[in-house]
């Protein structure tokens, strides 16, 4: 006697890869912007990143159903704290509540890998990385989907600081220039797209600072 | 109105028909301080008196955000009132969660209107003690609904209540044919001179009201207590002088309110005590 095997899923993986890195004031957060299904494309045009308030961004791949659900939810949850707090949500705080959010559904979870940048109370660059169901840590940079295997090493040799214990104490943040750092995130994804199936059609990076809130596109191949 | 014996409960009929606690709970918004709200085609100023008990309390939040097009200020029990405006911010965020859209302002007062109806067929609850200004905008236009205790609800095109609103509807009712096409600085200075028809000759200035706008393409927002006072000077000087210019850009925090932490005055005998 086997045990009988759904013959359904509830979810999908729409592929795709989702990168952020933080720097002294400045926070860059890149998606690309197809959406798969199997083997197939459903369409090389979707945003996988959401502004949850003026300095939280948030992009996530996995299930896009389930990540648009995730968005709502938040977006409706920061509405209710600016009528009762008469201001925006921090990113710390915004973070703590993605967690809480994911944990929520423990036994039967978003499908959904997210990253969240933008700029903490001081206005510095903050970048935090979840699993599915909310486990969540602050780091200086991210890679979460299907070419985050791709990417991360390449991050750790550009950005990884050699170790906590070292003195002077270094900062997770990463000491490029705004530029330098966009820079980085479009040669990260030109890398990804060539190798995984998943990740390609074109790169959408949101940039975070004192300023507000930019955005760029890139090209990349589309096969 | 005197008491009488069939004023205990909200479900009791009296023989001549009425239900005297409901009656009793209009009394209550009489009882508030001021509110009043005046709309055109495309805009609706809110506006309500707000005095402290005293110099070292703060005002009353008697105006509230309930969606980017919609606002309500409310007078009488103002923690019914902000219990209410609490359930419409609810109603609101969870229309547009489903739908995708903003929540009609005529399906929220209709929502109201039953929600204040069930208080007063319920042996264990008591109608709500508080009126509601609502403004809203939709898709044909500014809309200003007044709804009541008793679970009635009307539009208007300009309404006070409160304590002495019959001063600020006498101006109104003189004034309200043109509010249609008024502009947004006029519907504004109109507010304020309702305003101080209530206040009964005391100086109108913005530490003692508060001035909410919402109109076609400017989401709901509690002006400024600078931009009042911008307001007011422009007003006061006799004659046809162009307002001035709004100042910054008003910001959301509401003008002077903070927490309720006023104590409220000694109740009298018949009168549920409340803000002045």
């Amino acid at each position: 006697m086997v045990k009988e095997q759904a013959n359904w899923s509830p979810y999908d993986n729409n592929g795709g890869t989702v990168v952020a890195i933080a720097g002294a004031d400045y926070c860059v957060i890149a998606s690309d912007t197809r959406m798969s299904t199997g083997y197939s494309i459903l369409t090389r045009d979707y945003s996988k990143i959401c502004k949850l308030a003026d300095k939280s961004v948030m992009a996530s791949s996995g299930f896009q159903a389930d990540v648009r659900a995730l968005q709502k939810v938040l977006a409706a949850r920061h509405l209710t704290y600016q009528h009762q707090h008469n201001k925006q949500m921090s990113c710390p705080a915004m973070a703590q509540l993605l967690s809480n959010t994911l944990y929520y559904k423990r036994f039967f979870p978003y499908y959904a890998f997210n990253v969240l940048g933008g700029l903490d109370n001081e206005g510095k660059g903050c970048v935090y990385t979840y699993d599915a169901v909310g486990s969540y840590e602050r780091v200086g940079y991210s890679s979460q989907g299907s070419g985050a295997t791709l990417i991360t090493p390449f991050l750790d040799n550009q950005l990884k600081s050699p170790s906590p214990l070292l003195l002077p104490a270094k900062d997770a943040v990463t000491p490029l220039s705004e530029t330098e750092a966009i820079d980085l995130v479009k040669t990260c994804f030109a890398s990804a797209t060539e190798r995984d199936i998943y990740t390609g059609d074109r790169l959408e990076v949101v940039i975070l600072n004192a300023n507000g809130l930019r955005r760029e596109y890139m090209e990349l191949r589309k096969d | 109105m005197f008491r009488n014996q069939y004023d205990t409960d909200v479900t009791t009929w009296s023989p001549a028909g009425r239900l005297f606690q409901v009656e009793y709970a209009m009394e209550a918004v009489k009882q508030g301080s001021a509110a009043i709200g005046l709309r055109s085609k495309s805009h609706v100023v809110l506006a309500c008196v707000n005095k402290s008990n005293s110099e070292l309390s703060s005002h009353q939040k008697k105006i509230f955000k309930a969606d980017d097009h919609i606002g309500v200020a409310i007078a009488g029990l103002t923690a019914d009132g902000r219990v209410l405006s609490r359930y419409m911010r609810s109603e609101c965020i969870n229309y547009s969660y489903s739908y995708e859209s903003p929540l009609p302002v005529g399906r929220l007062v209709v929502q109201l209107a039953d929600k204040a109806q069930v208080c007063t067929q319920r042996s264990w609850k008591r109608p709500y003690g508080v009126g509601l200004l609502v403004a809203g905008l939709d898709e044909s236009g500014a809309h200003l609904y007044y709804n009541c205790p008793s679970g009635n609800y009307f539009e208007y095109q300009a309404f006070a209540i409160g304590s002495r609103s019959q001063a600020a509807k006498t101006y109104l009712e003189r004034k309200f044919e043109s509010f249609s096409t008024s502009s947004r600085e006029n519907l504004l200075k109109d507010a304020l001179f309702a305003i101080r028809e209530t206040l009964q000759g005391e100086r109108l200035t913005s530490s003692i009201c508060t001035v909410a706008v919402l109109g076609v393409g400017e989401a709901f927002q509690i002006l400024d207590q600078k931009t009042v006072q911008a307001l007011i000077d422009a007003f006061e000087i006799a004659g046809e002088e162009a307002p001035a210019a709004e100042g910054d850009a008003p910001d959301q925090s509401a003008a002077g309110s903070g927490p309720t932490t006023d104590q409220g005055p000694p109740a009298e005998p018949d009168v549920a005590p409340m803000e002045t």
